[in-house]
């Protein structure tokens, strides 16, 4: 799959679709999208750019191993669930707080931070079955 | 927030939490904590054991502390997002999850000491630690949760860390092994996942103190016996009982010897725990309609696990059989359903855990010492060390349910309970399993350790590392075997807590509704 086309588009859809993905994490909270969903649209972006340009180039641009990016994940769902030990409340309880930033006033929440786990637990760990597939098809 | 009119208290807990209600969650969640930090670490092989043994013994810890505030206090349970119950995910305690929590543990402690002299560096890159933890997690899980769904949900979280276990080296007779393992488990869950949703259209609801209460109320229009009969066979499945249990000794020679020692005493033993939390405390009418299918299962898994050890000549398969066959004394166990038996039954899995554990811990390091598992080979052990083959003794005697170790007590229970209700033939098959266990192993003591060494041994040493766990085990079985009050007082308040629950309904519905 190395047409001129597809090699240039690559990197411009794999953006677009990894910003569209954090907007379907965030967008999740009270409509249809959040982490599990937004994280398949980003492990779709970082398929189509290992697909034009080979799993050496998305090891590099992740920076992380997927396997340390899902287990991040995972620990800081799991924290999201401890957090409510310090407000005296049963395990996994919703705490909200609404900081106000340039008169904007930003729900925060520990729904949120969870929500983001589950998205970088499904990024790394499709991503990693999705490389080692892509790996074992060029032997 | 804005000031809402609605009543809150209706769908929400609005009391604090006591902060020792917290030790119900911690163990899964401790557990998942540290395995993610081991899995981000996982390049850094030093790190991996320095961090992933003082997390077990935290895990010890917390389950300890766990046994004794529930010992106290009765059943403990935190329901998930503050949700009331029945629709928040309720985890809750009682002495029967606490003790196969906390023995579980315990377990996975030795397993993850002695792996530091059995698992090498390419074990540990490909990440043996992080898949305990992840273990521990499901297993954990499992025990302490109060909803049956969600025990499905950690059967799945174990099960697939199980996987990763299995496979550790790669090697071809690894995956065949894996597969088998990993086909016929799928098969067991997937049974358990369909029972679950029948249950649910049943019921409604999915949190198993609701359902133990709207079983008892219901039970004359419901069809209980169906769901009863099929989680009967989805357990006894993961339970290795006959006739679903050829998976395991197909299966558990072939990884690492520590993983099999941790399969030994984890994987088939949540099968149990599951058997006993769904017949004695959801379905205990359904269980005594099924009681004589129960014990003939278990007298045909208990015989034949016996039989299967006397005619292996490797000595890990020759243990795989001897798991099989305490299971079938669990399942006698649990077909009487007095609380003596389910008591024995408690007593034995505890026990098991321990003892096969470090079996299979034994077998691995006389594997190392003499340079095979086949007992055509093998000889020569005791001129090597004198200690180690007395602590296999004392481990083979337990396995055997000779006294004064800890196997001999939940037999003497089992059998005891059994001679009450005239099942004379009960007693004298728990008796002949323990005869022909003693035959099996005796056979290994003999050949393996008291024969000479039929060719030149390899110079090996004994890893120091690696027989500490084996030396703790056996001083708990011994331990356990000497002085068996306590334990015996509380598996069968445990019992007592499985057969009438209802101070555990009463912990999770409070105001009993």
């Amino acid at each position: 799959m190395n047409t001129l086309i597809f090699r240039t588009v690559a990197p411009f859809l794999t953006a677009l679709m990894a910003l569209f993905s954090i907007f379907v994490l965030l967008r999740g909270h009270n409509e249809p999208g959040g982490g599990f969903i937004g994280g398949l649209i980003a492990v779709s972006a970082l398929a189509i750019f290992g697909i034009a340009n080979g799993i050496a180039a998305v090891r590099r641009a992740l920076w992380f191993h997927p396997m340390a990016i899902s287990a991040f994940g995972l620990f800081i769902a799991c924290l999201a669930g401890l957090l409510s030990a310090a407000f005296g409340v049963p395990f996994m309880t919703g705490l909200w707080v609404y900081p106000v930033v340039l008169g904007v006033e930003i729900p925060l929440s520990s729904v949120m931070l969870f929500d983001t786990g589950v998205y970088l637990v499904v990024v790394g760990a499709i991503t990693s079955i999705a490389l080692a597939l892509e790996a074992g098809d060029d032997v | 927030m804005a000031a809402n009119p609605a009543d809150l208290s209706a769908a929400l807990v609005l009391t604090p939490v006591p902060a020792a209600d917290w030790l119900v969650v911690l163990p899964p969640a401790w557990c998942i904590l540290a395995g993610a930090v081991l899995l981000m670490l996982r390049k850094s092989v030093r790190l991996q054991a320095l961090i992933a043994i003082p997390a077990l013994a935290g895990l010890v810890v917390i389950d300890a502390l766990l046994l004794a505030h529930v010992a106290a206090n009765g059943p403990v349970t935190m329901v998930m997002g503050r949700w009331l119950p029945p629709f928040g995910i309720a985890f809750t305690a009682d002495l029967t999850g606490v003790l196969f929590a906390l023995a579980g543990a315990v377990v996975a402690l030795a397993g993850g000491v002695h792996a530091l002299a059995d698992i090498d560096a390419s074990g540990r890159r490909y990440g043996f630690y992080p898949f305990l933890l992840l273990l521990m997690a499901g297993v954990s899980g499992a025990f302490l949760t109060g909803d049956i769904f969600n025990l499905y949900v950690w059967f799945e979280v174990l099960l697939i860390a199980s996987f990763g276990l299995i496979t550790l080296g790669s090697e071809p007779r690894q995956i065949d092994g894996a597969i088998k393992y990993a086909f016929l488990n799928l098969i067991a869950t997937t049974l358990f996942l369909v029972t679950t949703g029948y249950l649910y259209g049943i019921f409604g609801t999915l949190n198993m103190a609701d359902i133990a209460a709207k079983a008892a109320a219901g039970r004359a229009e419901l069809p209980l016996m169906t769901l009863a009969t099929l989680y009967f066979v989805a357990f006894g499945m993961k339970a290795a009982a006959f006739p679903v249990n050829f998976w395991l000794p197909a299966s558990y020679h072939t990884p690492r010897v520590v993983v099999s020692a941790l399969f030994a005493g984890l994987l088939t033993k949540v099968g149990i725990y599951a058997l006993l939390r769904t017949l004695v405390m959801l379905f205990p009418v359904e269980r005594e309609e099924l009681s004589f299918l129960i014990v003939l299962v278990g007298v045909a898994t208990m015989l034949l696990g016996a039989l299967g050890a006397l005619g292996q000549s490797d000595i890990r398969r020759l243990i795989g059989y001897v798991v099989i066959s305490g299971i079938g004394v669990m399942l006698a166990g649990l077909s009487l359903g007095s609380p003596g038996g389910i008591g024995g039954a408690i007593f034995y899995a505890l026990h098991s855990m321990v003892v096969m554990t470090a079996l299979y811990m034994a077998a691995g390091l006389a594997g190392r010492l003499a340079g095979s598992f086949d007992l055509n080979s093998l000889g020569g052990l005791y001129g090597r060390s004198a200690l180690f083959s007395a602590l296999s003794l004392v481990l083979f005697f337990a396995a055997a349910g000779l006294p004064p170790f800890s196997g001999f007590w939940p037999k003497v229970m089992v059998a005891k309970a059994a001679i009450d209700i005239g099942a004379w033939w009960l007693a004298a098959a728990v008796l002949a399993t323990g005869f022909l266990t003693t035959i099996a192993l005796g056979r290994v003591f003999a050949l393996a350790y008291w024969r000479p060494a039929p060719m030149a041994l390899p110079v090996q040493t004994m890893p120091a590392g690696a027989l500490l766990p084996l030396v703790l085990l056996t001083a708990l079985t011994v331990g356990f075997g000497l002085f068996p009050e306590r334990l015996m007082a509380l598996v069968q308040h445990a019992a007592q807590g499985l057969a009438d629950p209802r101070a555990y309904i009463g912990s999770v519905f409070p105001e009993g509704k």
